[in-house]
C-alpha cells in the first residue's frame, strides 16, 4: 500500500463517519491477514491475552461466528452471550450489562442489538472499543466492509462501477452501511424493490430509487440481494412472498438482464426461492461464499485496527 | 391584618387588558386592586421591579405531575415547583396517571394533595373514556363536580369515530373542552420518530405527520357535526396546521397548542439517537417548525403548552427504541419560547406572554392569565434579556429528561407570585 495506514477510532458503529483512507486501511490490513493465513493457517497473535466479548442480543450465525473466528485467529479468548443466557432477560439494562463486561475485564464488546443506535450508545457508556455487528435498520459496517472488499477483491477498484442493491432496503443494515461504503468507493448506488420498503425518500442518501427491475439489473456490475426481513415488517408493506418472487425474485430469466460478467452477492441468510433462485445462489456469478470467507479477515482487521487505536499502539500488520 | 403587594417600576404586560406600560401593580389579600390608599402602601410588601417585567403568572394547559402512581417521575410538590420556578401560576394536569383519573374518588385525591403540597394552581383533567380504553364513556358529569376543567385520553387517542363523536357531544352538554391528543395508531406501530429523510438515514421506524393530520381533520369534521369544541394538543405539523387554519376560516370552534420542543428542534436532532428528543409526537421537519411557528404568528394555534412530561433518569438512559416518549419543559418553557418567538423578531413580548397566558386559560375556562382589576394576583416578574444555561441538576422537577441540558437560553423568571404571595424569587421556592 502506498499511501500510509490511516485508522481514527477505537469504536466502528457505522459506515458513514469513515474516511476512504479508513475504509482502505481496513482493506489492506484484510488482505495482509488473508495472505498469511493462505500462506500457513497459523493464529496471528495480535490480540494474545485479550478478551473479546460477542454481546448478540438479536439472533445470528454468520456474523457471530465469523467474529469468533476473527477473534481466535487473533489468539484472543472470545466469550459468546446471546440474549436468552444473558441478565437482559432478568430486566438488566444494556449499560449495566455492558460495564459489568468491562468489570470482568472484557477489552473489546462486539454487540448486536434489534434497536438502531444502540451500538452508538454502548460506545458512551464503555470506555473499550465497540464493534457494531448490527443495530436494527441502522449500520452493519463490517458486512458492507465486507462486501466491498469481495468486489475490490474481484475488480480492482469500485471506481465507476454500478452497484444495484436488491429488495427489503427499508428495514436493511445492510443496504445502508452499503450505500455508504459503496458511494465512497466510488461506486454507483442503485436501490430497487418495491415501493413500500424502497421508499423515494433515500434519494437523499445519494442513491437512485428504482422500482423496475429490469431497469436496475441492466447497467449494474453487481447485485446486492438482501433478505426479506419478517421479524421487523409489518404485515401491509407487500402482499405475499409469493407476489414479491414474482415480481422481484432474482431467477434465471431475470438474470439474463444483468451483464454477463455481473457478480451476484448476498450477505445472508438467503431464503432459497425467495429472492434468489437456488441455483443462481450456487452458480460461477455468484460470490456468496468468499463474502463469508472474506468476512473473517476484514473483521481480523476491525479488531486489530481498533484495538491497537484504543492502545495507542502503532499498526503492526503480518509482513 | 391583611396582605399588601405592591410592584412598582416594572414594565406591565397584560396581553388581555392590551396594557404594556411602565406602571404598578397592586394587590390586597391575594387580589389585584387600582389601587392602594396611602395608609394601604405603607403597610405594602414593596418590590422594585424595575427593568423587569411584571406579567401575569403563565398558565399551561398541558402538563403530568404524574400523581397518583408514579410518583417517582414527579408529584405535586415537584411538579408545581417547577412551574412556579417557569414562571407558571396555574397548570392543568392530565388525566393518565395510575389509577386514570376516569372516577371522581381519583379527582378528590389528587385535589386534596394539591390543597396540601402545591405552591401554585393545579386544575386536574378527566379520562374521556374508562381506563382510557375507548370503549366506554367515563362519567363526566360526576368527575366535573369533583373539579375536572377538561376531558382528554390524552396519550391514547380515540380511535373509533363513533366514540369520539358520543364522548365529544356528552362533554359539550357539561360545557368542558374536549382536549385530544391527535394520532392515527394504525399508522405509528413501533414508530419512534418523523418518518423522513432522518428515519431513513438512521435506521428508525418511521412515524408519518399523517397520522396526526387524519386526526385533526377527523377532529374538525366532528366539531362541526357536534357543534362542541375539540382542542388539539401539541400540534406538530405543517399539514395540521393548514386543516386547523381552513377550519378556523369556516368558523369551526377548535382550537390547538404547539410545544416550545416543536417550535425549537427538528427530526435532525435525533441524530446522536438521544431518548432526551423522543418525544409524542416526535419532532417533525423543518417545514413542520416553520408552519407551527407561523400557525401562532397568525392565531390558527391559540397557545403554548409544554407537555411536561416526566420519567426518571434510568427509564430515559437506554436505546432510543426502548426509552419513553415524553421530556419535560416548564422550567425553560418561557425562554425557550421567547428565544424562538420573540428574540427571533416574529412576534412581540406582548404576543408571546398571551400565547403562555391568558390564550391557554380561555381554552380550559380557567380564571387566569391576566392582570384585570378583582382577580387572582398571580404575577410573574421576567427579565427578558437575561442569558442562563441550563442545568437539569438545578431543576425543581423530580426529573432530568430536558433536551435544553447545556444550552443558553435568554429571558429569564425572577419571582413568581400565587395569591398575592411569593412562591419563587428567582432562585429558591419561597411558597
Amino acid at each position: 500500500m502506498s499511501k500510509p495506514l490511516t485508522w481514527n477510532r477505537k469504536d466502528l458503529i457505522a459506515i458513514e463517519p469513515l474516511s476512504r483512507d479508513e475504509i482502505e486501511t481496513v482493506f489492506y490490513a484484510a488482505q495482509a491477514f488473508k495472505n498469511a493465513m493462505k500462506a500457513d493457517r497459523s493464529k496471528q497473535p495480535y490480540l494474545d491475552g485479550r478478551t473479546v466479548v460477542n454481546l448478540f442480543l438479536e439472533p445470528s450465525t454468520r456474523t457471530r461466528l465469523a467474529f469468533e473466528v476473527a477473534a481466535n485467529k487473533l489468539c484472543a479468548d472470545t466469550l459468546t452471550i446471546t440474549a436468552e443466557a444473558s441478565s437482559l432477560t432478568k430486566g438488566e439494562t444494556l449499560r449495566d450489562t455492558a460495564q459489568n463486561m468491562q468489570a470482568l475485564q472484557a477489552d473489546i464488546i462486539i454487540l448486536r442489538h434489534a434497536a438502531s443506535g444502540a451500538a452508538h450508545y454502548l460506545s458512551q457508556v464503555v470506555d473499550i472499543p465497540v464493534i457494531n455487528a448490527g443495530d436494527g435498520s441502522h449500520a452493519h459496517p463490517t458486512q458492507a466492509l465486507l462486501d466491498c472488499f469481495t468486489l475490490v477483491e474481484k475488480w480492482g477498484t469500485l471506481e465507476g462501477k454500478n452497484v444495484t442493491i436488491l429488495g427489503d432496503i427499508l428495514f436493511s443494515r445492510v443496504a445502508r452501511s452499503n450505500i455508504y461504503c459503496l458511494q465512497k468507493l466510488g461506486a454507483t448506488v442503485t436501490i430497487a424493490g418495491p415501493s413500500t420498503l424502497v421508499p423515494e425518500g433515500f434519494v437523499s442518501m445519494g442513491v437512485t430509487v428504482c422500482n423496475d427491475l429490469q431497469t436496475a439489473l441492466e447497467d449494474a456490475d453487481a447485485v446486492m440481494l438482501l433478505r426479506i426481513q419478517h421479524e421487523r415488517q409489518s404485515s401491509s408493506h407487500f402482499p405475499s412472498i409469493g407476489e414479491y418472487t414474482s415480481s422481484f425474485g432474482l431467477n434465471n430469466e431475470r438474470a439474463n438482464w444483468l451483464k454477463p460478467e455481473a457478480i451476484i452477492m448476498h450477505p445472508g441468510p438467503i431464503n432459497r426461492g425467495v429472492e434468489i433462485d437456488s441455483k443462481l445462489a450456487d452458480s460461477k456469478r455468484s460470490v456468496i461464499l468468499n463474502q463469508v470467507t472474506n468476512g473473517v479477515f476484514v473483521r481480523m482487521a476491525v479488531l486489530h485496527l481498533c484495538h491497537s487505536y484504543y492502545q495507542s499502539k502503532k499498526i503492526n500488520l503480518p509482513t | 391584618m391583611s396582605n399588601i403587594l405592591w410592584i412598582t417600576g416594572g414594565r406591565v404586560i397584560d396581553p388581555a387588558n392590551k396594557r404594556d406600560c411602565i406602571g404598578e401593580v397592586y394587590a390586597i389579600d391575594g387580589i389585584i386592586v387600582k389601587s392602594l390608599s396611602q395608609s394601604q402602601q405603607k403597610k405594602a410588601n414593596k418590590i422594585d421591579a424595575t427593568g423587569l417585567v411584571v406579567a401575569p403568572g403563565l398558565v399551561d394547559i398541558h402538563v403530568h405531575f404524574r400523581f397518583p402512581g408514579q410518583t417517582h417521575k414527579e408529584d405535586i410538590r415537584s411538579g408545581s415547583e417547577a412551574a412556579a420556578a417557569g414562571g407558571f401560576t396555574s397548570v392543568v394536569c392530565m388525566p393518565n396517571t395510575s389509577p386514570v383519573c376516569d372516577n371522581a374518588g381519583t379527582i378528590q385525591r389528587i385535589m386534596d394533595k394539591v390543597e396540601r403540597d402545591s405552591v401554585i394552581h393545579i386544575y386536574p383533567t378527566g379520562c374521556l373514556t374508562m381506563g382510557m380504553n375507548a370503549e366506554e364513556l367515563a362519567p363526566t358529569g360526576q368527575l366535573k363536580k369533583a373539579g375536572i376543567v377538561a376531558v382528554t385520553d390524552d396519550g391514547k387517542c380515540v380511535q373509533s369515530n363513533e366514540i369520539m363523536r358520543r364522548a365529544v357531544e356528552y362533554a359539550h352538554m357539561f360545557g368542558l373542552p374536549i382536549m385530544d391528543h391527535c394520532q392515527d395508531s394504525s399508522l405509528t406501530k413501533g414508530a419512534v420518530m418523523n418518518e423522513g429523510e432522518w428515519s431513513l438515514k438512521l435506521g428508525l421506524r418511521g412515524w408519518p405527520k399523517a397520522a396526526e393530520d387524519i386526526i385533526v381533520a377527523r377532529n374538525v369534521i366532528l366539531a362541526r357535526l357536534t357543534g362542541a369544541h375539540i382542542h388539539m394538543q401539541h400540534v406538530s405539523s405543517a399539514a395540521s396546521v393548514d386543516i386547523l387554519r381552513a377550519a378556523k376560516k369556516r368558523g369551526i370552534s377548535v382550537s390547538a397548542e404547539a410545544s416550545p420542543h416543536h417550535i425549537e428542534f427538528t427530526d435532525a436532532n435525533l441524530q446522536g439517537y438521544d431518548p432526551m428528543f423522543k418525544m409524542n409526537p416526535p419532532l417533525g421537519s423543518a417545514e413542520d417548525r416553520a408552519a407551527l411557528i407561523e400557525g401562532l404568528c397568525d392565531g390558527t394555534l391559540q397557545c403554548i403548552a409544554t407537555d411536561h412530561a416526566p420519567h426518571s433518569p434510568n427509564e430515559k438512559d437506554c436505546e432510543l427504541d426502548r426509552a419513553p416518549f415524553g421530556i419535560i419543559g416548564l422550567e425553560n418553557s418561557l425562554a425557550s419560547t421567547l428565544g424562538t418567538l420573540y428574540h427571533s423578531g416574529r412576534l412581540s413580548l406582548s404576543e408571546v406572554i398571551a400565547l403562555m397566558s391568558h390564550k391557554g386559560a380561555e381554552i380550559c375556562n380557567l380564571d387566569a392569565g391576566t392582570l384585570s382589576i378583582g382577580k387572582i394576583a398571580d404575577i410573574c416578574l421576567i427579565d427578558p434579556d437575561e442569558e442562563w444555561t441550563v442545568q437539569t441538576d438545578k431543576f425543581f422537577s423530580r426529573s432530568k429528561n430536558c433536551p435544553w441540558q447545556g444550552r443558553v437560553l435568554k429571558g429569564r423568571v425572577k419571582a413568581t407570585y400565587v395569591n398575592g404571595k411569593q412562591v419563587f424569587d428567582g432562585a429558591v421556592i419561597t411558597g
